[in-house]
């Protein structure tokens, strides 16, 4: 070590000696985290009852799923530090982050996690219990009408429509943001790719039942 | 082997000719398919967001759809719709509490499905059941000299594994080989494209097609061959977007790899539904095109 560098410690060293010891140790996460007992155990629960959830435990927090991930860049926490904040109880944290809606389930990091955790289905779980939790404000609403639109037309007609589609998603979200789509909208139906008139199947009353009576069975 | 056939939402409008030219592979190699009736959408990644119930038992509605007419397996080509009923009929097997949740729900509708199936993609069908040797035969017009990036996509690779390495695949290049076309290595074959987000984060979705684009033009591809149609909408539609807003130009036509077995089968460029790309393969394929006409007049 040269000389300058360690002047630079020495005087790192010193001011942080001035400093009260307390607040300097204390950073943004630190000051939510709670002691063992006031944890908020039914979230740890929510995880680990769902499919392959148990495997959450062990995480070794090496960092493949962050790494892999083609949006990290984007997201609040990356899945890494995701599974230490589930583990270390951060509730509000987790479920009010980006991080899930950021997911494209490409599943890199699904088949590359070395404790085998099933990363794209925890983040599918996230996303529902952010969607079901009243108190959490969901970062961004986009995400969510999209596939509240998806979901409303596959009721109606027991398929996808995509023009019926895109029109409920952009009344949903930003109506002028549609003209952009135009274009490409435009080179599809000349290509006789965008049929307008949405195809209901026999069978979507069967759909639509099945679907009214999986709702109901989730919310018991 | 009884194969039924679950086309999905993408192959009924927008990506037609992916139904089309897949059809017309089949019905020339000899090989049979039963068409599902009044199948539903499969549900993607949209339901498994809002209610994990409401989408295993959307898409065992199709698997039961699919049993009932007594098929050994079923072929998805869509790859979101692949995955979605494999995951359905993997996890049903897994957990029987999920299987027992199925079946009471589609006794309502008067179905239920046992778990006999087997899911499969095109690709798979065409590789592992037909064979690369059978294919090598059936080829009347090879499509020699092509340069053609093989684009997997994400889901017909991951998370399921036992078809090819999820990261290092090679079996798609295998089958452009048989057909008589060059296929390049390029590195982001397996990465995602961003589909999902397409609607949802555009910006972030463009990127990522932009990779994949820029990565196959630099090892000198002439055309993309892919076997999802989203990779396809996302990849083709949008290319012109990419190119003004990241000032590039790509100008590299996105088909699917039904087509070209399609063109290598001697079929013409309109029996492909080639003319569907926006960006046009016209260009690209020339040679080939004109020696499937040359041939149908002699």
């Amino acid at each position: 070590m040269d000389k300058e560098t360690e002047k630079v410690l020495d005087s790192e060293m010193e001011s942080s000696a001035e400093m009260p010891k307390q607040e300097f140790y204390i950073t943004k996460f630190e000051k939510d985290l709670l002691p063992e007992f006031e944890l908020e155990k039914e979230f740890f629960e929510e995880i680990y009852s769902m499919p392959g959830g148990e495997k959450v435990k062990e995480c070794i927090q090496c960092g493949t799923c962050s790494g892999s991930c083609p949006s990290s860049y984007l997201m609040d926490h990356s899945p890494r530090q995701i599974f230490a904040m589930i583990r270390a109880g951060m509730r509000k944290d987790v479920l009010e982050s980006n991080t899930m809606w950021y997911c494209t389930s490409c599943y890199y990091c699904y088949v590359r996690c070395l404790a085998d955790i099933k990363i794209t289905d925890i983040m599918y779980a996230l996303k529902r219990l952010a969607l079901r939790d009243k108190n959490i404000k969901i970062p961004d609403i986009k995400p969510v009408r999209f596939m509240e639109s998806f979901s409303a037309l596959v009721k109606r007609y027991g398929r996808n429509h995509e023009p019926i589609f895109m029109a409920l998603y952009y009344l949903s979200t930003n109506p002028f943001s549609m003209f952009r789509q135009l274009f490409v909208g435009l080179n599809l139906f000349i290509r006789g790719r965008l049929p307008l008139i949405p195809k209901k199947i026999k069978g979507a009353d069967d759909v639509k039942k099945l679907m009214e009576y999986a709702e109901e069975e989730e919310v018991r | 082997m009884k194969y039924a056939y679950y086309p999905g939402c993408s192959l009924e409008s927008t990506n037609k000719a992916y139904d089309i030219s897949f059809r017309a592979i089949m019905y020339h190699l000899g090989i049979a398919m039963i068409d599902l009736e009044d199948w539903n959408c499969c549900g993607a990644t949209a339901y498994i967001s809002i209610s994990e119930n409401v989408a295993f038992v959307v898409s065992g509605r199709n698997l039961a759809l699919a049993e009932k007419t007594g098929a050994t397996d079923v072929i998805a080509p869509c790859a979101a719709c692949y995955l979605t009923l494999r995951k359905t009929h993997e996890y049903m097997m897994e957990y029987p509490e999920i299987y027992a949740h199925v079946n009471s729900a589609l006794q309502k509708v008067g179905l239920s499905y046992e778990g006999t199936l087997r899911i499969k993609s095109p690709l798979e069908v065409i590789i592992n059941d037909v064979g690369l040797d059978k294919m090598r035969i059936a080829i009347t017009n090879p499509l020699k000299g092509l340069k053609v990036a093989c684009y997997y996509g994400c889901q017909i690779l991951r998370p399921r594994t036992d078809f090819d390495d999820p990261e290092e695949p090679t079996k798609f290049e295998e089958l452009m080989k048989a057909i008589g076309a060059d296929p390049v290595y390029f590195s982001f074959r397996a990465r995602c494209c961003g589909g999902s987000t397409i609607l949802t984060y555009e910006k972030q979705a463009l990127r990522m097609s932009k990779n994949i684009l820029l990565s196959a033009k630099r090892e000198g591809a002439d055309i993309i061959a892919t076997t999802c149609p989203l990779c396809q909408i996302n990849l083709d539609a949008y290319q012109r977007r990419i190119e003004r807003e990241f000032k590039i130009k790509l100008n590299i036509p996105i088909v699917f790899f039904s087509q070209l077995v399609g063109l290598a089968l001697n079929h013409t460029y309109k029996e492909m539904a080639l003319d569907s790309s926006i960006i046009s393969p016209k260009e690209v394929l020339k040679p080939y095109i004109e020696r499937t006409t040359k041939v149908k007049e002699s």
